[in-house]
């Protein structure tokens, strides 16, 4: 199964992710309604996207009242719309803030996973949002352990 | 709307506080694309020529293009548009950064500034609540307080365009400063902002823009994209050293000017001012615009020393303005400089070489010590520091430094010492070595600048296609295809960096999706040549000089280097232009050319 692995350290801040992700549901370009948004940092001079990474235990599937959120084939909670009464009740139950909703849309909206292709990890231009199957996960752990390396050996000492 | 538009401007007057949302004009956007053409096409029909840039008379605009905010690649981008209080001409001025789009998002195309407020005020933006602020407590306050302070004020999610105190104060070459590190840097744009009393305008929007034909706009757009990732010079090149990786591609043609171009443009130690240099000892990250597949952006500290600071930059030009062309090879204090006019809100480029001018009078004795308050040599970094943070605080000397090289040099009786074309200061390269871009200062429709048609590409980097930098053969014609191409591309609201990459092509096939028109890519470069002329007329309508060099590039030859020996053969390369562009030997628009053009 492929997730979505954000990398802050590589993300230049230009908010290209928003801007496919709300052309890519909605047909018009509005990073207010995009799925993922890039928070800035200047003073530590790091921006990091953020998005649903689509929970195992999805609080937003289970406060729905009416059973219209589900997980599909390809891993992503995803909302039925022909269910959604649009109480929002979600909305409020998430602890990441990772569903939205915008008077626009006029209806809460979350990451899809773009049926398995997400588009801001296609157009990201750093590589700062990639979709990589989830076994490559233990090569950021080895980050941690190249860190104790460095310590120990004193290189990473500054 | 569903053409990129979103088919409304605001209209500010600042003296009866009156703000009126005003139908945009689509005649007039569909023959001036937007951004720095319908800005302008606005200006000139609503602005006498001959006023005085300071007085409440002239008008501010800022003005998006179609593009602007959309998925086509660095989007970022608006323009600043009045008559430049330092040249005289035509000022546009363009930025990146967020602000331009988000504009958009609020639903404006842009704001028309007019008349005067006795009072310091803000202009406040969220979607339809539009309203003037006072701004009594931010006057005086540098661009990183007044952009703290006003997000503290209307919200973090607020983008903010403003000017500092040197904008206040009657230096002439003030920007306009947005999301704190972005300049709509050049021709005193914050200036005129300053004399009308308005320190910024704050601005959030929750709204969509359409385009007339999605699918096919996206795939135009994500197309540009790819070819752009796949670009040497747009996918690493620039990500990795910005823009200061031209120091050493251009000393080695001997084309980086040093000493206020007195001692040639052979640097000796120019790679101790490097875009290398930069990246290996001082930067942090690099960062993007809005919407930017390149990310040129640097994100620089400088750790210890006299010179310890942090901002963004530098650029190439601002680079060599404070490094080079002061003689300095000291990274840390060209940082320090250059953060500075970040922080005050200048233009780096005309500072840099305002204070190589003032070092050059001092050293030949025509500008006395008392005067400066302290010798001011080539090579002293300490010296050129202080002299930047002088006119930045509008200090002492720094009052005379914030007219400008011209009008100092004219100060103490040596005009010709400055390198400035129509007072605006010319950048980076020296037009003895590299002849296109001598021509391109001399006929810039805004002063001494490279960006209205970078010949820079063809002459040194060669893109598209290789020129040698030291003959006249081919320039005119390239010259007149890039600055209309650049005209063109500024209007759309995307970056002109794309072209390293991309061409017409690309920018009117995305052009084309977005409005949703049909024409063919010549009839819409055409609208280019159509900006770049209603420019030149209002410039002779303002009885702007005619176009020429300074001396030393017509006179002195090139001591050292590629181009020993050369001048720049402006006269022999005017005459040829002037004819490429169907303009007479005056430099003047023929009637065919303007009914062409349809401008009559």
């Amino acid at each position: 199964m492929k997730q979505l692995i954000i990398k802050p350290e590589k993300c230049i801040g230009c908010r290209t992710c928003e801007l496919v992700c709300s052309f890519g549901h909605y047909g018009k370009i509005n990073p207010k309604m995009a799925n993922v948004t890039v928070f800035e940092y200047d003073e530590a001079a790091v921006a990091v996207p953020v998005m649903c990474l689509q929970c195992e235990e999805p609080s937003c599937m289970e406060v729905c009242p009416m059973k219209a959120i589900s997980r599909n084939e390809v891993g992503a909670v995803v909302i039925n719309y022909n269910r959604c009464i649009g109480c929002r009740t979600c909305l409020n139950a998430c602890p990441l803030g990772n569903i939205t909703y915008h008077p626009e849309a006029r209806r809460v909206f979350k990451c899809d996973l773009c049926d398995g292709e997400p588009k801001c990890a296609r157009y990201c231009p750093g590589h700062a949002i990639v979709y990589e199957e989830t076994d490559t996960l233990p090569d950021k752990r080895k980050l941690v352990g190249e860190r104790y390396r460095d310590v120990l050996t004193g290189e990473g000492v500054s | 709307m569903s053409n990129g538009y979103t088919g409304r401007i605001l209209r500010v007057d600042l003296k009866s506080k009156t703000i009126k949302k005003e139908p945009l004009n689509m005649k007039n956007a569909e023959g001036f694309v937007g951004a720095r053409g319908l800005g302008t096409k606005y200006f000139c029909d609503e602005v006498d020529p001959k006023v005085d840039p300071m007085s409440p008379e002239n008008k501010l605009i800022f003005m998006t293009g179609p593009l602007t905010g959309t998925c086509a690649t660095s989007s970022g981008r608006y323009n600043a548009v009045a008559k430049s209080p330092l040249t005289g001409t035509i000022g546009a001025a363009n930025s990146g950064g967020h602000f331009g789009p988000e504009l958009k998002y609020a639903g404006y195309d842009g704001i028309i500034f007019e008349n005067a407020s006795d009072e310091p005020v803000y202009l406040y933006i969220s979607d339809d609540v539009v309203e003037l602020r006072d701004a009594s407590h931010l006057w005086g306050k540098d661009v990183y307080e007044t952009t703290d302070l006003l997000n503290q004020e209307c919200g973090e999610n607020f983008r903010i365009a403003c000017i500092s105190a040197a904008a206040e104060n009657g230096n002439l070459f003030a920007g306009i400063l947005n999301d704190k590190h972005r300049a709509a840097g050049r021709g005193g744009m914050g200036t005129v902002m300053g004399t009308k009393k308005l320190k910024a305008v704050a601005v959030k929007g929750t709204g969509s823009i359409t385009v007339a034909r999605p699918d096919a706009f996206f795939k135009e757009c994500m197309d540009a994209r790819d070819t752009l990732a796949a670009h040497p010079v747009t996918g690493a090149g620039l990500s990795a050293y910005g823009t200061m990786i031209l120091v050493n591609i251009v000393n080695a043609v001997g084309g980086l000017p040093v000493n206020n171009g007195s001692a040639g443009s052979l640097f000796e130690t120019a790679d101790q001012i490097s875009g290398e240099e930069l990246a290996a000892k001082h930067l942090l990250k690099n960062k993007g615009c809005f919407g930017c597949s390149i990310g040129c952006g640097r994100v620089a500290e400088i750790k210890s020393g006299a010179f310890k600071s942090r901002g963004e930059g530098p650029e190439y030009e601002a680079g060599w303005s404070f490094g080079a062309d002061c003689g300095v090879d000291d990274l840390g204090a060209v940082c320090k400089a250059n953060f500075l006019c970040n922080q005050y809100g200048i233009d780096p480029i005309t500072m840099g070489v305002t204070i190589a001018c003032a070092m050059e009078l001092f050293e030949k004795g025509y500008l006395p010590e008392e005067d400066i308050g302290f010798p001011l040599r080539f090579g002293d970094a300490e010296a050129m520091v202080r002299a930047c943070e002088m006119t930045c605080k509008c200090e002492g000397f720094g009052k005379v430094m914030g007219l400008g090289s011209y009008r100092m040099a004219e100060k103490y009786g040596h005009p010709e010492l400055s390198m400035s074309v129509k007072k605006q200061e010319m950048p980076a390269y020296d037009g003895r070595a590299i002849q296109g871009i001598g021509l391109e200062y001399a006929t810039s429709n805004r002063g001494g600048c490279h960006v209205r048609g970078y010949m820079i590409s063809p002459e040194v980097l060669g893109i598209p296609m290789k020129l040698d930098p030291l003959v006249t053969e081919g320039k005119p014609a390239t010259l007149k295809l890039f600055q209309d191409l650049t005209a063109l591309c500024d209007s759309t609201g995307i970056c002109l960096f794309t072209t390293f990459g991309i061409g017409l092509k690309e920018i009117a096939g995305m052009y084309r999706e977005a409005v949703g028109s049909d024409e063919s890519d010549e009839e819409i470069l055409l609208k280019g040549e159509r900006i770049w002329n209603l420019e030149k007329q209002f410039n002779i309508a303002a009885g702007v000089e005619k176009d020429t060099l300074p001396p030393r590039l017509l006179r002195e030859t090139l001591p050292t280097g590629p181009a020993k020996g050369k001048v720049n053969e402006l006269y022999t390369l005017l005459k040829e232009y002037y004819a490429a562009r169907g303009w007479n030997e005056e430099g003047i628009p023929t009637e065919e050319k303007l009914t062409e053009l349809s401008l009559n």
